[in-house]
């Protein structure tokens, strides 16, 4: 099995998601932890844009053949773009999860907070 | 596995493990004065004397064998080929349960698989699901649908008045737990314009009848496009043997077609079991309730069948189930299976036709007498109203001295239509049946 992945570059959340921060705007996906935990993701139900969530909402579903999980915002924000590839392609997260595996990308528009580093989340993961 | 029943000897061993003498002792929980009650039941009857009376009840009840019937709204006399009893009774599939593992219910997973295929092709639809309760659970289903596929954005709800009454009752019991839904277009007489006129963009969807609760074909061409406009779904409640001559739902731009299968091999029964079916488009499939069977491969690479689509199901998630039903029909879903594919394409078109015709004869000929006048309105199917000269229930009471089960009074549903019966005509009526039944409506409409 290929050691999984924690760019240092990220947030982490504890529900496995993970955000890139570029000024007010921001790119979540799920980690390589979660992408491995999942396994085969077969599809992905991806918000609209213009869409607003606060932080710890519920923006979309990834679905694998074993489970279904919830994708939960780690900040407040609005939708500015969603990854369509993923409707033909879902397997991209499990291939690229910080990469090509991206879901939505939004406008910041609350605090970035009590989200854990790369090296804490390393930590909660090696832990669970 | 066969059953095999505890001996003295186990409950001995049982009781003592668990540190008790007798079995009454497990139920010291239970208030003295409640424990044991007197439950007053006649002796125990010998089998054969409870046969001659469960016998005796039977005999008491007419049953439609010993009449001709000219009933419809929603059960229809048709026709079972006797092969379909043979193959529902045997054991593999009379009590088969839900197919969880799919390592053992290949039988059952595949006979569902081909139900759903048969069903979308005939309805020309793109999937369909393992079945509801019935035809009324079907279209409150597809509510849910409609509401997700709309992300709870909207919430008009327009029902056609010539939609079941007893549907649409359902619908509204079974969504009663969501106060901000709005059920409107039904309490009137509100015909396909006005529904039309009432699509808005708070609109999730518009569901009719086709044919309708009154025999008849509306004109469907521009709904769709019209629904589709302010981005509402297109419910069709449809009756399924009209589609072996009508024009399909799908074709029609339908996104959700429901109904009651109970014409395709099911018995009328008393009321039950009937089989609602539901079929959607391939993009909804992810937002329906019900079973789904999907084809794959074994690890071997074997073509094998599974339910499929799970995580839309309350065992895989609870709060994001998209119903609290979990269960088909699964005896009835192979009945309409096995009768679909001993009619095939050409028994379908050819059954539909003989309803259609035999029908319109009938209809004809009793519009001919003075008395009774028939609704022709509209082009019709198998069902037609006919204005009575007396009360429906008059009218019935003396029909079924003559050995006839005439048609319901739409007055108990409609305010608009008392004094008019509707009537029914399946292949199951002879020439000589209906030849009767136009001389028994003479005859009375002279008393």
């Amino acid at each position: 099995m290929a050691t999984l992945q924690y760019p240092s570059h990220l947030w982490y959340q504890h529900s496995d998601e993970w955000l890139l921060v570029e000024g007010d705007q921001g790119t979540i996906g799920v980690s390589d932890y979660a992408q491995d935990a999942l396994n085969d993701v077969v599809f992905v139900e991806l918000p609209e844009v213009g869409d607003k969530f606060k932080k710890g909402t519920v923006f979309g579903t990834v679905e694998s053949v074993k489970a279904a999980a919830d994708l939960k915002m780690p900040v407040d924000g609005e939708v500015v773009a969603v990854n369509s590839e993923l409707e033909a392609t879902p397997e991209t997260i499990n291939a690229q999860p910080y990469t090509g595996g991206w879901i939505i990308k939004i406008k910041v528009t609350g605090a970035v907070e009590a989200l854990m580093n790369a090296d804490e989340y390393r930590a909660f993961c090696e832990s669970r | 596995m066969s059953y095999i029943p505890h001996t003295d000897a186990e409950r001995q061993q049982m009781l003592s493990a668990i540190g008790v003498t007798t079995i009454e002792d497990l139920f010291e929980a239970v208030p003295a004065g409640h424990r044991f009650p007197s439950l007053n039941l006649p002796e125990a009857m010998s089998e054969m004397e409870v046969m001659a009376e469960l016998l005796a009840f039977a005999e008491a009840n007419e049953h439609s064998q010993d009449f001709v019937t000219f009933r419809g709204a929603g059960a229809y006399h048709h026709f079972i080929p006797s092969v379909v009893n043979h193959i529902i009774s045997r054991g593999e599939f009379y009590t088969a349960y839900t197919p969880y593992q799919p390592e053992l219910s290949q039988g059952t997973l595949q006979v569902i698989y081909e139900y759903q295929s048969m069903m979308c092709a005939l309805l020309g639809m793109e999937a369909a699901n393992a079945s509801h309760y019935d035809g009324a659970t079907s279209l409150a289903e597809s509510v849910t649908v409609a509401l997700e596929v709309t992300r709870h954005k909207r919430n008009k709800i327009i029902l056609s008045h010539s939609i079941h009454p007893q549907y649409r009752e359902v619908v509204r019991t079974y969504h009663q737990g969501n106060p901000t839904l709005r059920f409107v277009g039904d309490r009137g007489r509100a015909d396909i314009p006005d529904l039309i006129d009432m699509l808005d963009d708070n609109t999730a969807m518009l569901a009719i009848a086709y044919p309708n609760f009154f025999g008849q074909i509306d004109d469907l061409k521009h709904l769709a496009d019209k629904a589709h406009a302010v981005g509402a779904l297109l419910v069709m409640v449809v009756n399924p043997l009209a589609m072996g001559m009508l024009k399909s739902p799908g074709e029609l731009g339908a996104d959700i077609v429901v109904g009651e299968g109970q014409s395709l091999g099911i018995p009328m029964s008393y009321g039950g079991p009937y089989l609602g079916f539901f079929a959607t488009r391939q993009q909804y499939v992810r937002k329906i309730a019900g079973r789904i069977v999907g084809e794959t491969v074994d690890i071997t690479g074997k073509r094998g069948f599974t339910m499929t689509l799970r995580p839309r199901e309350q065992d895989i998630r609870r709060e994001k189930a998209t119903s609290n039903i979990c269960t088909n029909q699964g005896l009835m879903s192979v009945a309409t299976a096995v009768y679909l594919s001993v009619m095939g394409k050409a028994g379908m078109k050819q059954v539909a036709s003989l309803n259609y015709h035999k029908a319109h004869y009938a209809a004809q000929q009793i519009n001919q007498l003075d008395a009774y006048e028939v609704d022709m309105s509209k082009p019709f199917f198998n069902e037609f109203m006919v204005k009575c000269p007396a009360s429906v229930q008059q009218i019935n009471n003396q029909l079924l001295n003559e050995g006839i089960i005439g048609g319901i009074d739409l007055g108990e549903y409609y305010e608009h239509l008392r004094g008019v019966m509707l009537l029914a005509v399946t292949e199951m009526n002879t020439r000589d049946e209906i030849d009767g039944l136009v001389s028994a409506l003479e005859q009375i409409a002279k008393e």
